[in-house]
């Protein structure tokens, strides 16, 4: 069968294309991404097929999977295709582009918790554990989730009750602001 | 020999046995390693699937601080190492990524800094050969996997030091130590990494294979350098064994942590009770502590 694929179609693997810096033209569905995947168990649908779904223009199909949030970014996929298709960033493009649009309903819980990790950072330059764990099972109405391991992790001395307190982390705000609006300059 | 040193996030936390068995080890193999000061997280995982030039501009932010110290830099964390190559990769590959990130940092980075794995140090650099020549404890008669995880294998051409399918660095190191490394199909394999928290059960499952796995080749521990697969492997352990009806008390130790009893440290610096699955019994087993 030919597919013949019109200009709307082709502008969604190109900006994903612009995004990675590569061409994933070449893709010929061989599967050897979703063989190596080690969570394509659970994937739906399977890798090579958002890598299709990219080459189609099918936007809204690849955005709204759950697939691109439960890549672990474990980058088998992008070490074995026969391609060279860096497929680690094209989940990592798809990701980007549905926070944007805030379509991140397909697995609230994964995309709450980088949004989470990320704010935790931009406050204390660092990851504090207490207050990015505490505000994940708070927003996911699980305020018990792991409290057993807390304690053990406590015990063991390895979770700290005070916030890294780092010198730097006004100037990390403003590169951080520089950054925003550097995206809202360029959209 | 002296490194920048970039603990990163998990290394003041989680993982801050491996911290400690890092200090007295190095203390002992006087290998200084001079703390990058005042820095900030490298973004980990949440970066790079939330936009495009944070990923870049939170590591080259803690380059740049190296790069005045005129060291290379050394990261004992696998996420935190192959986010500060990749970024050096891509800011070297792309003129005007490396434009951009330089404008949101206000600085002129040229992506120069060598950042070295932890073990890429130990292993190739400081080498085994002057190792083995200040071994007080023999490790005879304990049996291991060593466990590489994804992070300081993939992708091979930014990060790997060794083999990117079968690494062999920390078998070699554990058998300059007097143990046993069991081979085995594992290596690189994945644990879940930091869905942790926010997807465990994937992290249970692959767990769980990686431990059966090594249960059934006969290995008595395993052996890592990245805090991520430590924490999955050792403090999911016991979640593992309830949901999957299996007993293991695997030990999974920091190969810092058996480097340092072989040259003499005692358990207490090197964090041994910080460990989830009590290491003891094995060790005392095999008249090896203490």
């Amino acid at each position: 069968m030919k597919i013949t694929l019109d200009d709307q179609s082709q502008v969604f693997s190109q900006k994903i294309s612009g995004m990675i810096g590569q061409n994933i033209d070449g893709c010929y569905q061989c599967g050897k991404c979703t063989a190596g995947c080690p969570i394509a168990y659970t994937m739906d649908p399977p890798p090579h097929e958002i890598i299709r779904s990219v080459q189609l223009g099918r936007e809204r199909e690849a955005l709204t999977s759950h697939t691109i949030w439960l890549c672990a970014s474990c980058e088998t996929c992008t070490s074995r295709c026969p391609k060279n298709i860096d497929v680690a960033s094209v989940m990592d493009a798809l990701r980007i582009l549905a926070f944007r649009q805030g379509q991140t309903e397909a697995e609230k819980e994964i995309s709450l918790f980088h949004k989470l990790f990320l704010k935790v950072v931009e406050r204390f330059g660092r990851v504090n554990d207490l207050s990015l764990i505490g505000k994940y099972n708070l927003l996911t109405l699980n305020p018990l989730r792991d409290w057993r391991l807390g304690k053990k992790l406590f015990s063991k001395g390895k979770l700290k009750l005070a916030a890294p307190r780092v010198k730097g982390v006004k100037e990390l705000q403003e590169i951080i602001g520089r950054i925003r609006a550097s995206q809202e300059a360029t959209p | 020999m002296k490194y920048a040193y970039y603990p990163g996030c998990s290394l003041h936390s989680t993982a801050s046995d491996y911290q400690q068995s890092i200090e007295s080890v190095f203390q002992k193999l006087s290998i200084e390693l001079q703390e990058v000061e005042d820095w900030t997280c490298c973004g980990a995982s949440a970066a790079h699937v939330s936009d495009l030039l944070l990923p870049l501009v939170l590591p080259a932010k803690d380059l740049l601080k190296v790069e005045k110290m005129g060291l290379e830099v050394m990261a004992p964390c696998a996420a935190c190492y192959n986010r500060m190559r990749t970024a050096n990769f891509k800011l070297r590959e792309n003129a005007d990524l490396r434009r951009r990130v330089n404008q949101v940092l206000q600085a002129d980075y040229r992506a120069n800094v060598r950042v070295r794995h932890i073990s890429d140090v130990v292993v190739n650099e400081y080498g085994l050969e002057a190792i083995a020549g200040l071994l007080e404890k023999d490790l005879k008669g304990i049996k291991v996997v060593c466990y590489y995880g994804c992070l300081s294998a993939r992708p091979q051409k930014i990060v790997a030091f060794d083999d990117p399918v079968y690494p062999s660095y920390l078998d070699r190191l554990i058998k300059t130590l007097g143990g046993e490394a069991i081979e085995w199909p594992f290596k690189t394999e994945c644990c879940g990494g930091s869905f942790s928290v926010s997807k465990k059960e994937v992290v249970l499952k692959l767990t769980h294979e990686l431990l059966d796995m090594a249960q059934s080749l006969g290995a008595e521990a395993v052996v890592v350098d990245c805090p991520l697969c430590q924490f999955n492997l050792d403090f999911r352990q016991e979640e593992v064994e309830a949901r999957y009806g299996k007993r293991f008390a695997l030990p999974v130790f920091y190969f810092t942590q058996l480097l340092g009893i072989s040259l003499g440290l005692r358990p207490d610096a090197l964090g041994l009770k910080k460990l989830n699955v009590d290491p003891f019994p094995l060790l005392e087993r095999k008249n090896i502590h203490g």
